[in-house]
């Protein structure tokens, strides 16, 4: 017969102050103490553009950034809800596999690169390679995403509410990308497709889970053309 | 990889915190680059005539005053001499030419890092928190810096090859990449008479574009023209006696973040560098596109 289980009383909020503890210590604290602990929500004080706030998480958990990220937030995410209530710096939600990520400002480079699940929100802009090589994750950015957005992505959504960069979706494999705005150029192999009904439905549902405004056919479809599928000898490296 | 940091003052009233704001950047920059740090600073101009050259020794107890006296015995002047260790900006109003030519003769060991009316060099190997405290830069005071921490991709770690680079007058500059085509560059410029001091790609970048501005370009031209023939990742702050300018290469493959208030324009590779600067949660920050122009007036 198993014994009584020894609980920790704790309360359901805990602070993290980046002024005083390092960023390890947060880290940890998630990583070996957060399950089972009863804590639903950390709060996390002066992050003064630390990297790696919050990465790895592995259970479900409301995190809530106070300020600006640094490089990597919420990387490698799964299950948990996090919002930064500033700005983020290279590879926010890097490789997320599920959950949300919200970014209050704006994101600098290659925004859920990689990414396998879940949601990222970019109230702002996101700057160069926004979901890079993404493979399943949805990202929605309120404003307008940098050059060489969604190169080489590979399954998942891109929701862009503002105007794309040059070279958007280059090397596209299974990656869909809506825009709003104005396309500066695609990249190799990417074309404008028309929106199906479940296209608006899909991007309805992000934009709704986003808080939006806007009307689904505002917004354009870009896919892969497929040509670059297969290797082409004849190309003379002419795409 | 490598740390850039760039401070504006708008404020005149705070021309005197420059320094002591600017130790923060450098030293949250450290992690981006640990083995050498270096700064340019810009202070009160001197009269039209008169030259101040920054010189770097081989050893913290250099004998100055014996350089001090072979100076006044070779020109027949006094000179002003200021000496922080194994540095010392000399001030006097003898034409660069002619007193290059006698340090490369009389003390070829002296190494001139700067030359011109308004800025200042210190740079060394170290770590940029060490190098910081040994060159009192807290204490500083002017209108605008430059100040870089590294770690070298493209060239040996040595006192002469740490951030910034400079050419011409009251002309630097501080990068974090590396560029592809230094040696075409530099080929360029030798058949224009241009001698180069190290086998540093950013030092083939600033004789470039500081050899435009002398052919006649505005700095906005030069860097427009850099944008073509300088191949490679660069993100390049460049200092003027009343100017800073920030630019990234096409591909934007290195940071910048720019916060500005009222009171100064602040520039770091990342926000870490800025957090600690005041009235930065009112600030504007933004970050430059790819081959933007962002240049402001002192």
């Amino acid at each position: 017969m198993a014994g009584v289980t020894a609980t920790v009383p704790t309360a359901a909020t805990r602070v993290f102050d980046l002024a005083d503890a390092p960023v390890r210590a947060l880290n940890q604290f998630l990583h070996h103490e957060l399950r089972g602990s009863g804590v639903q929500r950390v709060e996390i004080l002066n992050p003064n553009g630390a990297h790696n706030i919050a990465v790895g998480i592995d259970h479900p958990v409301t995190i809530d950034i106070q300020g600006h990220g640094g490089y990597y937030v919420a990387g490698m995410n799964k299950h948990a809800d996090v919002t930064v209530h500033g700005n983020v710096g290279w590879g926010v939600a890097e490789n997320m596999m599920s959950g949300t990520v919200r970014v209050k400002g704006f994101a600098s480079e290659s925004a859920g690169a990689t990414g396998h699940g879940g949601t990222l929100i970019i109230e702002g802009d996101a700057s160069l390679r926004c979901g890079i090589s993404m493979k399943g994750i949805d990202i929605v950015v309120g404003g307008r995403v940098g050059n060489f957005s969604a190169f080489m992505g590979q399954a998942g959504r891109l929701v862009v509410c503002g105007d794309a960069g040059d070279g958007l979706g280059d090397s596209l494999y299974e990656a869909v990308l809506y825009v709003r705005g104005k396309i500066k150029s695609l990249g190799a192999d990417a074309q404008e497709e028309p929106m199906t009904e479940a296209d608006l439905a899909g991007v309805a549902d992000l934009l709704k889970k986003a808080g939006f405004p806007y009307d689904p056919t505002e917004f354009k479809r870009v896919a892969s053309a497929r040509s670059l599928y297969h290797w082409n000898a004849d190309a003379n490296q002419e795409y | 990889m490598c740390g850039i940091v760039g401070l504006l003052i708008k404020n005149p009233a705070m021309r005197g915190q420059l320094g002591s704001l600017m130790v923060p950047m450098l030293a949250e920059m450290a992690a981006r680059g640990p083995e050498s740090a270096g700064l340019a600073v810009f202070t009160g101009e001197l009269p039209e005539g008169d030259r101040k050259y920054s010189l770097y020794a081989p050893a913290w107890d250099y004998p100055w005053a014996d350089f001090e006296a072979a100076f006044i015995k070779r020109f027949g002047v006094e000179a002003q001499i200021v000496v922080k260790g194994n540095h010392a900006v000399l001030t006097c109003d003898e034409p660069a030419d002619v007193f290059k030519h006698w340090i490369k003769e009389a003390f070829p060991a002296l190494h001139v890092l700067a030359t011109g009316r308004v800025m200042d060099i210190y740079k060394d190997i170290g770590h940029p928190t060490d190098v910081a405290k040994r060159y009192d830069f807290s204490k500083l005071a002017g209108t605008h810096l430059i100040g870089h921490t590294r770690m070298a991709t493209e060239s040996a770690v040595t006192p002469d090859r740490a951030h910034p680079f400079t050419a011409g007058e009251d002309f630097c500059l501080v990068h974090n990449g590396s560029i592809s085509n230094p040696y075409m560059i530099r080929r360029k410029l030798e058949h224009q008479g241009i001698r180069f001091e190290t086998d540093n790609d950013t030092e083939a970048a600033t004789r470039f574009l500081e050899w435009r501005t002398r052919e006649g370009d505005s700095l906005e031209q030069a860097l427009e023209r850099g944008f073509k023939e300088l191949d490679g990742f660069y993100t390049f702050l460049i200092g003027t006696e009343n100017k800073l300018a920030l630019v990234r290469d096409a591909f934007a493959c290195k940071p910048a973040i720019v916060a500005e208030t009222e009171d100064y324009v602040a520039i770091g590779s990342e926000f870490r560098a800025l957090a600690h600067l005041p009235g930065i949660d009112h600030a504007n920050l933004f970050e430059p596109m790819p081959e933007e122009l962002h240049v402001w007036q002192v």
